[in-house]
Parts: C-alpha cells; structure tokens; sequence
C-alpha cells in the first residue's frame, strides 16, 4: 500500500551575501537533506541564492488573517515612533 | 499553458449590498487589487475555480515535458543536450511552484496527481502531438512557448497570492524557452536543404495547434491574443525564409494586422475528448513513472523515519 505523502518544507533564500532569507514557496522532501537538495533544484537554477534554510511547513506558527486588527491596528496610532513626526526647523542642519 | 484570468466566483450582478459581510470584503479586496491570500475567507467557487485552474496548470507543465524528453538522449550536440535538458528542468520547476501554490488551498499534491492518473483532470492539448523530429525541438520553443509566454503573462496579476507569484517566477523563466527553440530554427533554416525543410514541416505541424492554445473564440481576450501572436511571429517566419501553412494567411493594412485562416476547432475538441495523437501515451507514461518511483518515495520516507527514531533514542 503506497503511504502517505513527503512532508511539506517552506523553503527561504539568501539571494545575496548581506540580505535576509525570503519565503520563495514549499516543496515536499522525506527529510531535511533532502528538503535542502530540492530546494536547491526548484528554487535556485540560475543563481538565485547563496543560502537556503528549510522549515518543515508544520512547524511554522503563522497569524491568522482574522488577528491582524488587534495585532496591527495599535500601530497605527503611534505616529510619534516616525521622524516625520518632530518638524525640524530649516536652519537646524544634518538631523 | 492556456489560462484565462480566474474568475472570483462572486455574482458580479449582485450588488455589494447584498453580500454577506466577507463576500463583501473578498469582493473589495479583489476590486482594489489586493491579492488573496490561502487563509483569507474565499467564495467556494473561487477555490474550486483556482484548485482546477492551477492544478492543470501544473499538469500542463510536467506532461509538457514528455514531447520535449523525447528528444533528450538524440539531441544533436552536447550543447544542445545540455540546453534542452535544462530547458525541461524548468518546465518540472514550473510544474511543482504550481502544485505547491494549489497546496496552499488545502488539497494535497497525492489527489492531484491522482486526478490527472484517473483522466478526470486535464492538461494542455497541445502535449498530445508527438514529437517527430529535432526541429520539433524548435518549433515548441518558439510557438508553444511563445503562446504559453502570451497566456501566462496576465496571471501574473491575478488576484490569489500564491499563483501571481508562481506566475511571475514562471514567466522569468520562459523567454530562455523560446529563444533556445527559435535558435534552432535559425541553425536548421540557415543548414541544408533537408534540414530547412525539416523546420519548414515542424512549423506546418505545430502552427495550427498553438494558434488553438489560446482557446475558443467564445472570450475576446482570447481572439486579441492570438492575433498578437500571429502578428509577432509571422516576422519570424520571415526572417527564418519558412511559411506559416496557411494559404490566406496576408497582412491587412487596413487592420494593421495579419488576417489568417480558419482554425479547426473540431481538432481541439477531438484532442480535448482524448482523441489526439498521443493521449494515451502521455498518461500511460506519467502513471507508469509515478507507480514505479512509489518504492523509491516509501524507502525515502522508512529511511527519514528510521534515522528520525534513532536520533531520538540517542537524545
Ligand atoms: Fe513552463
Ligand atoms: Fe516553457
């Protein structure tokens, strides 16, 4: 009897030395080497990386949509964590 | 492949006042051009539209890699080989980025594939002409790629997340595609006389089905993309000194366009039905590849586990 399916990876990717890993998509892979050398075939054929981390998808804790309110809404208000909040007169220079 | 923007589901003749309140914020959403993403509420009919329409999107990409892998081992130079293996790797890429933007849906790669095995999902028409010779190699390139570059375009906007940006990492690929069938057309047209007219015969075969690859006249999207097609590739043809087999094919100054012939639907819907050339053959192989890797999966899996047990023991 064929058994269940390979378990899902996210897989992220250093595009560049000095940038952050970026979600590029999911693939499926029996284990974590393998997840690495799929992901390395499906996501970086012309040189799109330098770096690859794999998450196995059942372990990534995500917010859900119906959140986002309290989640990001107390931000909002807060304008005063944005420079543009303080007015700098003109004849103050380099702040 | 073929693909027309994906229709939301919501009844558009309805008014937004007479939506549900999340029927009415998907419905904004998708208005305002904000994309939809996999845990977002959705309309039923809108998963079910995307699950069909990206899944044999996918199917599309991996049978689509059957005609072209036909060619690998006989390919005529290293660097051909070299090309053309890379060429259908992409098209395997193209095919799991699709499956994994379906996945996000909810339904599992093991029942899609499972559809396409038991005929119940389609695939591209196109993938079930043979491959006959190695200017076939160049005709798809050129022409299948091209209408699947032309078609593919427009997703890239769609309203569900995980399909534009598929889409978009499909379509950066797919320019390599046509030109490296383009440049064997150029290579064939400018050797003998045998091999020009074996480009010349790869193009009467492949011209009338990839003018079918961008669907039945019913949608005006689709009659303006073939024409744009027809209209940016008949320069092609020119400068290649082969002709699109086509007897009223002529350019109308008027229109600022080529007039061409009738296409033969009833060919579509023959092939659609399963009557194509090699229908048959394209399925019998996927599920004979897919059956006889099912060890390979399993021991991948008892091997993953087994090394996962002993790590735990040994902790
Ligand atoms: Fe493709
Ligand atoms: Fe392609």
């Amino acid at each position: 009897m064929e058994r269940s399916e390979w378990p899902l990876w996210e897989i992220f990717i250093r595009s560049q030395h000095g940038l952050a890993h970026k979600h590029v998509g999911s693939l499926h892979a029996p284990d974590p080497e393998m997840a690495i050398k799929n992901a390395r075939d499906v996501y970086t054929r012309r040189n799109e990386g330098v770096s690859i981390w794999a998450v196995r998808s059942a372990d990534v804790t995500a917010t859900a949509p119906g959140e986002k309110g309290p989640l990001f809404e107390p931000a909002n208000s807060k304008i005063y964590r944005h420079p543009t909040f303080f007015p700098m007169p003109d004849e103050v220079k380099h702040i | 492949m073929y693909a027309q923007m994906v229709d939301t589901g919501a009844n558009k003749l309805r008014a937004l006042e007479d939506m549900g309140p999340e029927e009415r914020a998907f419905q904004e959403r998708v208005d305002a051009d904000v994309k939809i993403e996999p845990k977002d509420w959705m309309p039923e009919a809108y998963r079910k539209t995307l699950i069909r329409q990206i899944s044999q999107h996918a199917h599309s990409e991996i049978v689509g890699m059957l005609p072209e892998g036909n060619w690998i081992t006989r390919a005529p130079s290293l660097k051909r080989k070299a090309i053309l293996m890379a060429k259908v790797q992409d098209e395997a890429g193209h095919g799991l980025y699709l499956y994994a933007a379906a996945e996000t849906l909810g339904v599992s790669r093991d029942q899609l594939v499972a559809d396409l095995h038991a005929g119940k999902a389609k695939y591209s028409s196109i993938f079930n002409y043979p491959t006959l010779t190695w200017a076939d190699i160049g005709a798809i390139g050129w022409l299948v790629d091209g209408a699947a570059i032309m078609n593919q375009i427009p997703l890239c906007r769609c309203s569900f997340g995980p399909y534009s940006r598929a889409m978009i990492r499909v379509c950066k690929e797919e320019s390599f595609h046509q030109r490296q069938g383009f440049d064997i057309m150029m290579t064939l047209c400018r050797g003998s006389a045998e091999q020009k007219a074996m480009a010349q015969d790869a193009l009467n075969r492949w011209w009338w089905p990839s003018l079918m690859m961008f669907g039945p006249p019913d949608a005006v999207s689709n009659d303006e993309l073939r024409q744009r097609f027809v209209d940016q590739t008949v320069p092609q043809a020119d400068y290649l000194g082969i002709t699109m087999p086509d007897p009223e094919l002529k350019w109308n100054a008027e229109r600022g366009h080529y007039d061409f012939g009738p296409i033969d639907w009833d060919e579509l819907y023959n092939v659609v039905k399963g009557n194509g050339p090699c229908n048959r053959d394209r399925l019998q192989t996927r599920v004979k590849a897919w059956e006889e890797g099912a060890w390979v999966r399993e021991a991948a899996l008892a091997y993953a586990e087994k090394r996962a047990a002993r790590a735990q023991k040994a902790a």
